[in-house]
């Protein structure tokens, strides 16, 4: 494994020596005029080196080749990676989001106003927010085409169902996205779809009033109503999806892809012996020998 | 064979040491999330439970309103955040034809019964219709053909020097009966009361 060189490391960092050496690591002078050479030569192996001192003190390196590097089955095609697009896309939202922040205002009077300073004034603000804007309906799109192939490739079976499950809650937590979202601009639009939204939400029986009131923050559109759909829209939604995307991704890497369904699985003369020999185990159970026996007889009697 | 005892045991104990401190420890831990979760929770659900301000606006001398057609006023229901918070009321004299009060006004909200758009008084015809799922209503208000489902909303009023003042608004049952204020989308009147209570954030009925 490669190393980072002594030379950069300040003394006090420097790995002590160990027993029986005489302590050149901590920094005893070599032999003067090949000491200019060795830095060079040390700097030259610089990036490398970082990326060793890195790993030697993380152990990144297995779990990240062992992530990246995985197999996947025969027959894995471009449809399975309709779930990296629409995690790309939500990168894409989230950073666009980020920026979008610095010159938004949650607040009822001025939201619309920033809205428009964003989109005509601010340089390339049309561009940031057209992406921010168009993207959200990409990232809908995709999750649900991800979602169709994990269904009609019958990749939410067992042991996968615990991940369809976190995928259900992503799609969900997708949608609040979109319509904590559209309330932002704060036009018409805007307005009327969330007073139509909170009252579909009114109309569940008994919680439903008090959900309306909840998200509301009261019995109208309140002066807190659009910072409440703000903080939700970039905090608390966004949080909840970053952690759900791990435990995603952590289940796909633990338990693998699966094949396509119309790859069969390899059958080799191996296996179909195996199943020989469990079938004379089967019969000869009666007898109450001994398993190794119970084994050849079987064997002898089929082959 | 007997479970070997932990170190400090004495005879009769029914907890052991260990038990105690993972116990104990487990009640602090989760006192100190309760402290820092429980205020976050109320703080976030605490409007369900606040009742603001009534508050009445004057809308026009009672001259200036008939019995028969409706005048469109606009009112605030919350101050402070512009335009968002401003409404549009349609207001009339009481109708004697109607059998109503007719030194009382009547003010209708705009609010669609069935997901909350706006309503337009479509004076040829005498009915409300509603622009977004076509719902429409007659006269007073009551439903005559679409989705909603009951009437629409009225406002308090009451006069005051000669000025007639638009206060909370509240909802009504199928036969105009007041209730308190219901979101749209919401039936009132019978069991519906029940499935649908009514909201601490909302003024009581008149």
């Amino acid at each position: 494994m490669p190393k980072f060189p002594d030379t950069l490391i300040p003394p006090p960092l420097r790995k002590p020596a160990k027993p029986g050496q005489n302590g050149h690591r901590n920094g005893a002078s070599t032999n003067g005029d090949d000491d200019k050479s060795v830095v060079v030569e040390k700097l030259k192996e610089a990036p490398v080196d970082l990326v060793g001192w890195v790993d030697e003190r993380t152990g990144a390196t297995p779990f990240l080749t062992g992530m990246l590097l995985r197999k996947v089955p025969k027959g894995t095609n471009w449809f399975y990676t309709l779930g990296s697009a629409t995690m790309f896309a939500f990168v894409v939202q989230a950073l666009t989001g980020v920026f979008l922040a610095m010159y938004y205002t949650p607040s009822p009077v001025e939201a619309y106003a920033s809205i428009t300073n964003i989109t005509n004034d601010v340089f390339m603000g049309e561009f940031v927010r057209g992406l921010h804007k168009w993207g959200s309906s990409v990232m809908i799109t995709l999750i649900f085409l991800h979602m169709g192939r994990v269904f009609f490739f019958g990749a939410y079976k067992y042991p996968r169902e615990l991940n369809w499950v976190i995928g259900v809650v992503l799609i969900v937590l997708t949608l609040v996205m979109g319509l904590t979202g559209y309330l932002l601009p704060f036009d018409q639009r805007s307005y009327w779809a969330t007073i139509v939204a909170m009252n579909i939400n009114g109309t569940g029986p008994i919680v439903g009033p008090y959900l309306a009131d909840f998200l509301r923050a009261g019995a109208e559109f309140e002066s807190t109503t659009l910072s409440r759909f703000y903080a939700l829209h970039m905090l608390l939604v966004p949080g909840a999806i970053i952690a759900l995307i791990g435990a995603h991704l952590y289940l796909v890497v633990k338990l693998g892809t699966t094949a396509p369904p119309w790859v069969r699985a390899e059958t080799k003369p191996k296996s179909l012996r195996t199943e020989k020999v469990k079938a004379g185990v089967g019969a000869r159970s009666g007898n109450g020998d001994g398993s190794s026996n119970g084994k050849h007889s079987g064997n002898g009697s089929d082959s | 064979m007997e479970k070997a005892k932990p170190a400090g045991y004495f005879e009769g104990e029914t907890m052991t040491r260990r038990g105690v401190f993972t116990l104990g420890g487990q009640a602090v831990g989760g006192a100190a999330i309760a402290v820092v979760a429980l205020p976050l929770v109320a703080f976030s659900v605490a409007p369900i439970l606040d009742t603001p301000e009534e508050v009445w606006e004057k809308v026009g001398r009672t001259s200036e309103f008939t019995p028969d057609v409706y005048s469109p006023v606009i009112t605030t229901i919350r101050s402070g955040i512009g335009e968002a918070g401003k409404t549009t009321v349609y207001v009339r004299q009481g109708s004697e034809d109607l059998g109503e009060d007719t030194n009382g006004y009547i003010a209708v909200s705009t609010r669609c019964a069935h997901l909350g758009c706006p309503v337009r008084f479509v004076r040829a015809a005498g009915i409300f219709s509603c622009p977004c799922h076509g719902g429409a209503y007659d006269f007073e208000g009551k439903v005559i053909g679409g989705p909603p489902v009951r009437p629409l909303d009225r406002f308090q009023t009451r006069v005051v020097d000669g000025q007639v003042e638009v206060g909370p608004r509240y909802s009504v049952t199928g036969d105009l009966e007041p209730v308190r204020a219901r979101d749209p989308g919401e039936f009132t009147g019978g069991i519906w009361e029940y499935l649908y209570p009514p909201r601490p954030s909302t003024p009581p009925a008149p």
